[in-house]
């Protein structure tokens, strides 16, 4: 049980890397925090600065208070979950577990109830006395958990605990990890590339790209009031939609047709002050719907081309292509680049997710629906978000 | 059978037999009675232990064996252990000068062992090391160091790394981890290495014959080659044989014992798999 506390941390390679900069974090005690963001950009660097696997360059880290960047990672109490759960392939489940028990000089008795207490949780029973080797992904995983959780550390850390397996089962082991931690109140920091493994996980979710923590906070946080294009981008499936704008009078021209301002985007606007007339309109796929189904007055419709309908059974997915690129910008195109989406991320189409009622087709010509007041605005210089307060 | 596998029968068979006959020849001679050995047959006509006898009796190959022995496994102790720690900065820290070590070992194992002779002679005489078990261990180690390096370093490197890191966050300190951790996984590298410096050292003439004068350090191979009949007229071929076959049985003895444990893939199931 502890509190960490990262005060502008930062990890400089020896060959001038910057991987993590500056970061400022403070993990509350029982908190369940997930460190996200695209591969590269700082994640395992961080989770091993905390570990101590990591020197730290520059700034402090506290554990309940205390300095412990000079601390080794046996003095840190602090346990760890691989990617790879890096099981001693020479031991057997149950000697896996014990081992930081036996390091720790527990007596007999002791290992043994904390064993078959972990076992228990984590259905290992059966397993106890095969080798690593001998045992299913998921299984493999479940010990790799084990292992962690038998000696009661201060916090876990997690790097990508479930990227090796199966979806299904992925989805499985989200909700038990989910579950173990809430029951052992333990602070954990957990890393995931996946979007929807953070949203679904964390108590809190800390966006990081290029080493710099892009925002902090809630899954409802990031959802509804991305700090910037590319929190935007990252957070959401399928992905946000962007747009170039241009701002006349009281609305937005578009491709889409002149979207009207809403009081909220025009506090934002007037507080941020953007710098030219230019914005880029991001608009979730779950904001537009079937006009059909839409009796909202202040709703803006516009008609176009249904390209293709995917239906995913609770929803149907239209793809409508515009002849608008947001990647012409230039900050646009690097994070569209950085994050390894460009086929999704701000294409000349726009996803629009509708009710699976709707009897769209492709090729149809249809009515499309959306809140003006659902929309953000970004700068498209520097990719903040232009209608959110502080 | 399918026509390659009997093809590869064939070429096994040619080989094992190729490889066989001078050991079984040997192991013929050894058995034969000194007044046969020229009758052309492969096959003792009567078979005898006499030659085995005679040269531990004599007591000229006893000492020689407990030189051989003793000089042979305190040479592959050093090399192993000191080769297990070079091994592994090698295999897990950058450090400066990395590969100019490598290659200087490499170096060390393609030099000419004659060159060295006359300059060891000379340095171990006036060291005081001459014809003594020290002063054939140091050349030994010297030259099994190289190989016990290369293979541990490549075993070393097979181990994840997160094992090792794992074991930290387990609680371990770094010699906890190498020790509980790294050791056991590079077990087989450890004993694949170990045969191999013992062999080298095992089966080592040059040294053994130029660096010693007298059975006080003298190893079997060395005096071997010293092995006179008992008269001027006694052909000693029996000896030499039955000699030659004694010194081969620790070495198969050696690798019988651990062949089950040269076999890798013991790392498997340690990461994703
Ligand atoms: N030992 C190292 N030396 C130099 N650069 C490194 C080292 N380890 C990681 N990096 C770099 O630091 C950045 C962050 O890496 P990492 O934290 O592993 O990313 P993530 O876990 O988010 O995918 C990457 O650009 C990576 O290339
Ligand atoms: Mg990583």
């Amino acid at each position: 049980m502890a509190e960490i506390v990262l005060d502008k941390v930062t990890k400089r390679f020896r060959d001038g890397t910057e991987a993590v900069q500056e970061i400022d974090l403070t993990i509350a005690d029982k908190e369940f925090l997930i460190l996200v963001g695209p591969s590269g950009c700082g994640k395992s660097t961080t989770l091993n600065m905390i570990a101590g696997l990591e020197d730290i360059s520059d700034g402090e880290l506290r554990i309940d208070g205390d300095r412990v960047n000079e601390r080794s990672p046996q003095d840190r109490n602090i346990a760890m979950v691989f990617q790879s759960y890096a099981l001693y392939p020479h031991m057997t489940v149950r000697e896996n577990m014990e081992f930081p028990l036996t390091i720790a000089k527990l007596d007999k008795a002791t290992i043994k109830q904390k064993i078959d207490e972990a076992a228990e949780i984590l259905e290992l029973g059966p397993y106890l006395d095969r080798k690593p080797s001998d045992l299913s992904g998921g299984q493999r995983q479940r010990v790799a958990m084990g292992r962690a959780i038998v000696r009661k550390p201060k916090a876990f850390l997690m790097d990508e605990p479930l990227s090796n397996l199966d979806a299904k089962l992925r989805a499985q082991m989200r909700t038990s990890i989910s579950r173990l931690q809430k029951s052992l109140g333990t602070t954990t920091v957990y890393v995931t590339h996946d979007q929807t493994e953070a949203m679904t996980l964390g108590d809190r979710i800390v966006v990081m790209r290029a080493g710099i923590v892009q925002q902090i906070g809630t899954p409802q946080d990031l959802y509804e009031r991305p700090a910037n294009l590319f929190v935007a981008g990252f957070i959401g499936s399928p992905t946000m939609n962007f747009l170039p704008g241009e701002l006349v009078n009281s609305s937005i021209a578009t491709a889409i047709g002149e979207i009207p301002i809403s009081d909220r985007l025009r506090s934002g606007l007037s507080e941020h002050g953007p710098t030219g007339r230019d914005v880029i309109v991001g608009i979730r796929p779950e904001a537009f719907e079937d006009s059909r189904f839409v009796d909202d007055q202040t709703a803006f419709t516009f008609p176009h081309d249904i390209d293709i309908v995917e239906s995913l059974g609770s929803a149907k997915l239209a793809y409508l292509d515009v002849d608008i690129d947001a990647r012409a910008h230039e900050h646009f195109a690097e994070i569209a680049q950085e994050s390894g989406a460009e086929d999704v991320f701000g294409s000349q189409q726009i996803v629009a997710q509708l009710d699976a009622r709707s009897p769209v087709r492709e090729g149809d010509s249809m009515e499309i629906s959306f809140r003006p007041d659902d929309i953000q605005l970004f700068d498209p210089t520097d990719g903040t978000n232009l209608t959110e307060h502080d | 059978m399918t026509g390659a596998q009997i093809r590869w029968s064939i070429l096994n068979l040619v080989v094992v037999v190729y490889a066989l006959v001078p050991v079984l020849w040997l192991l013929s001679l050894s058995l034969k009675d000194p007044s046969t050995f020229t009758d052309g047959k492969f096959i003792p006509r009567e078979w005898t232990f006499d030659n085995y006898k005679n040269i531990f009796d004599v007591g000229e190959f006893t000492r020689p064996l407990i030189n051989s022995i003793g000089i042979a496994i305190i040479a592959t102790l050093i090399a192993i252990v000191l080769g297990v720690f070079a091994a592994y900065a090698i295999a897990r820290l950058d450090f400066p000068g990395k590969n100019v070590m490598l290659g200087a070992s490499l170096l060390i194992a393609m030099f000419p062992q004659v060159s060295l002779v006359t300059p060891l002679f000379e340095i171990e005489r006036r060291l005081g090391l001459f014809n003594t078990w020290a002063g054939l261990i140091f050349p030994y180690v010297t030259f099994a160091l190289p190989l016990t390096i290369y293979i541990l370093a490549s075993f070393f490197k097979e181990i994840p790394w997160e094992l090792e890191k794992a074991a930290k966050m387990d609680g371990a300190s770094p010699f906890q981890a190498f020790r509980k951790v790294i050791v056991p996984l590079a077990a087989p590298g450890v004993v694949t290495a170990a045969i191999l410096a013992f062999i080298q050292c095992w089966n080592d003439f040059l040294f053994a014959i130029s660096l010693t004068s007298t059975d006080r350090a003298r190893t079997a191979p060395a005096a071997i080659s010293f092995f006179t009949g008992a008269s001027q007229f006694e052909d000693p071929t029996g000896s030499i044989a039955a000699a030659a076959v004694v010194i081969t049985i620790p070495i198969v003895l050696f690798v019988l014992f651990f062949q089950r444990r040269i076999v890798s893939g013991l790392t498997s199931g340690a990461v994703k798999g």
